[in-house]
């Protein structure tokens, strides 16, 4: 006869909290502060791992009390995938970018195209340049 | 571009047009011209003749590993001469305005 084991909610907040810190990735680039380096993602996800490690610590220290040895472990487990994963995508992925070291430089003359805009009408660097003080191209990899 | 798009008519008050370059072909670039509220011109350019003459071209990055551009930022001036460039290391980190209008304060203070 064993009594009924307690609740052991750290592992549950904490695995909640890596879903959040992942899923939250969309949310948190739409701001430049939390975007060139996604520090609160980092943050939850660290936060939610350090919550699965404390029910981890209870389902093993004191199995008479707390639930969740095997869930617990395997929660823990994919938290830990998912830190991993996110960082070799932020930290190695999304940094593999070519060097681009003949684009043109400043002092340079840009190079003239003449590309057909959003409504198909082609649009030179001539016109663009023409009765303005300066132009921001903005290359970007687009939406397909 | 969402933040060039807010920061516009500082860049409009110098007199400066910004414009983004794409593989996106028009109809793509007009529906998300159209859901995002983008004023300013998104070019076209499919076969990546410009995206390779500027060497901004990131081979096999896109679907089906087609060839698609990586961000970049040029600051041209009214003769076509960069002024400022901006070759991220990050594909998640791009110029912000901010930025671009600073470089813009001083050039015009150097010149004059």
């Amino acid at each position: 006869m064993t009594m009924k084991r307690r609740w052991n909610w750290p592992i549950w907040v904490g695995f909640l909290v890596v879903v959040a810190g992942l899923f939250s990735y969309g949310f948190f680039a739409r701001f430049p502060i939390t975007r060139d380096f996604p520090w609160a993602n980092f943050l939850l996800l660290g936060f939610g791992i350090a919550l699965l490690l404390v029910g981890l610590f209870r389902a093993f220290g004191r199995p008479q009390l707390y639930r969740g040895k095997i869930f617990g472990s395997i929660f823990t487990t994919i938290a830990v995938l998912v830190l991993a994963l996110f960082s070799y995508e932020f930290l190695y992925v999304l940094r593999q970018v070519p060097a681009s070291t003949s684009a043109p430089r400043v002092g340079q003359k840009a190079p003239d195209f003449l590309l057909p805009d959003q409504n198909g009408k082609p649009v030179g660097l001539g016109d663009l340049l023409s009765n303005s003080k300066g132009v921001v191209l903005i290359f970007y990899r687009g939406f397909w | 571009m969402r933040s060039f798009q807010q920061k516009l008519p500082e860049f409009e008050a110098r007199g400066v047009r910004v414009v983004g370059i794409s593989v996106d072909p028009p109809g793509i670039s007009r529906s998300h011209a159209q859901k995002s509220g983008y004023t300013f011109p998104l070019l076209s350019d499919p076969d990546t003749k410009i995206i390779r003459r500027y060497d901004v071209l990131h081979p096999g990055a896109g679907p089906k590993s087609a060839d698609i551009a990586r961000p970049a930022e040029f600051l041209l001036d009214s003769n076509g001469i960069v002024r400022w460039l901006n070759l991220t290391e990050n594909i998640a980190v791009r110029a912000r305005p901010e930025q671009v209008l600073e470089a813009l304060n001083q050039l015009s203070s150097a010149g004059q």
